[in-house]
């Protein structure tokens, strides 16, 4: 066993993890912070991405010993102090960027990293930076959408519409 | 996965005398060994990660003009921090995966494992890089052995790539639609002495340089100069996703796109 501490979502925390427990795994059953999600467990999907370090990663391919002294936000920390969504939620919500729900906090937190980095991002840069985010019920257009309104831009007549 | 234990060196020296110990493994920013691991295709006792090493990491300029490139820096800090130097190979980083593979891939780990689709092999060998480890400099040349085999040896380390800086670059791939790895790439790299070709993804013998298409280019930097070449389709991979001819025929056409694209 090897011992890890980390802050997450501003809490300190601290666990004897195996050397193999992923990141995801000790959010998931050692935290009880379920919101983030495994959907392939491959890499591929992104439902389980968290922020560390202010950096978008794939919680399924990172072993929670490599976390260690680092800042990891969750899903759950996205809300607003008062519990109401933030804008990016909240926008999912509006344009009906989810419909099971399942891929959405892997959504929420790659939209907001994108949002961090590029503030009006186009269409396009949109679609390419979701290229590790899966959702196999909205066909993306309204996650799109969401995240032009998210960002304060005028939502486009989506062409494949 | 097979349990393990798991080191965290913050320096080279420490990752050397614990990479020492039966059955370690190195750790880079696994975005290919970790799901190896979950398939059950590697059984480390040890796992020793590299990610905390400070001195590994970065990007500058050296006094001899070469872009060195630390070993644990990841595809979105080249992504980044390469673009004012080598435009070819910032391009290549920033389409590596997806941004969160991005975030935790190293370009040394990309190198050690040499995936025969991997990108950064084709940047390497195709500038001519000169890839240091803790122990030695290795050539590119020389570096890669086939199939994800190295000149590395057992608990090698690299440390820093030195990339020599073309006058003009581009990497081109065609990307397999599932997997989004390269069924074909080809990075192509104008030096003032020469042109090199290095295609990745379609050999069974993993990167390797396509020399009638460099002495083609050399003479005549133009797409045109690659008309009628080919590459034997008998080294060629042949799967579900593409024949060997396939393979061969999109070595031609990735190659023409990149020297039509290339800056």
């Amino acid at each position: 066993m090897t011992k890890v501490a980390m802050t997450v979502n501003g809490k300190s925390v601290s666990r004897e993890v195996e050397g193999r427990t992923l990141l995801v795994q000790f959010l998931r059953d050692d935290l009880r912070l379920t919101g983030t999600h495994v959907g392939c467990d491959t890499s591929q999907c992104g439902a389980c991405v968290v922020h560390v370090n202010g950096e978008a990663v794939k919680s399924c391919t990172m072993f929670a010993a490599e976390a260690e002294g680092a800042s990891v936000t969750t899903i759950e920390a996205m809300a607003n102090e008062d519990g109401s969504l933030n804008t990016v939620q909240q926008a999912f919500q509006d344009y009906h960027g989810l419909q099971c729900g399942f891929c959405t906090p892997g959504m929420v937190m790659s939209a907001t990293a994108l949002l961090k980095d590029n503030p009006k991002p186009t269409e396009q840069e949109i679609r390419e930076y979701l290229e590790g985010n899966i959702c196999r019920c909205t066909g993306y257009h309204n996650i799109i959408k969401a995240i032009m309104a998210a960002s304060g831009q005028e939502i486009p007549a989506i062409a494949a519409e | 996965m097979y349990a393990f234990d798991i080191e965290r060196p913050t320096s080279l020296t420490d990752a050397v005398t614990a990479l020492g110990r039966e059955e370690a493994q190195a750790l880079g920013g696994g975005q290919t060994l970790i799901p190896a691991l979950k398939q059950r295709l590697a059984a480390p006792s040890v796992l020793v990660s590299l990610a905390g090493i400070a001195e590994m990491k970065g990007i500058c300029m050296n006094d001899a003009g070469l872009l060195c490139i630390g070993g644990g820096t990841t595809h979105g800090t080249v992504a980044k921090g390469a673009v004012a130097h080598y435009p070819g190979l910032a391009d290549l980083a920033a389409h590596i995966g997806d941004p969160a593979v991005r975030n935790r891939g190293t370009i040394g780990g990309s190198l050690a494992n040499n995936d025969p689709s991997a990108c950064y092999p084709a940047a390497a060998l195709a500038s001519g890089v000169t890839i240091v480890t803790n122990t030695r400099s290795i050539a590119a040349d020389d570096f890669f052995e086939g199939m994800f085999t190295t000149a590395l040896e057992e608990g090698e380390i690299i440390t820093e790539v030195k990339f020599p800086i073309p006058e003009a670059s581009c990497y081109i791939k065609f990307e397999q639609p599932a997997s989004r790895f390269a069924l074909v790439g080809v990075f192509v790299a104008k030096f003032a002495e020469g042109v090199r070709v290095a295609v990745t993804g379609a050999s069974n013998n993993g990167v390797f340089r396509w020399t009638a298409a460099e002495t083609a280019l050399s003479a005549n930097f133009s797409v045109g100069a690659l008309d009628g070449l080919s590459v034997p389709a008998q080294d060629m991979i042949a799967d579900l996703h593409g024949t060997a001819a396939y393979r061969a025929h999109l070595v031609a056409v990735m190659a023409k796109r990149a020297v039509a694209a290339a800056k």
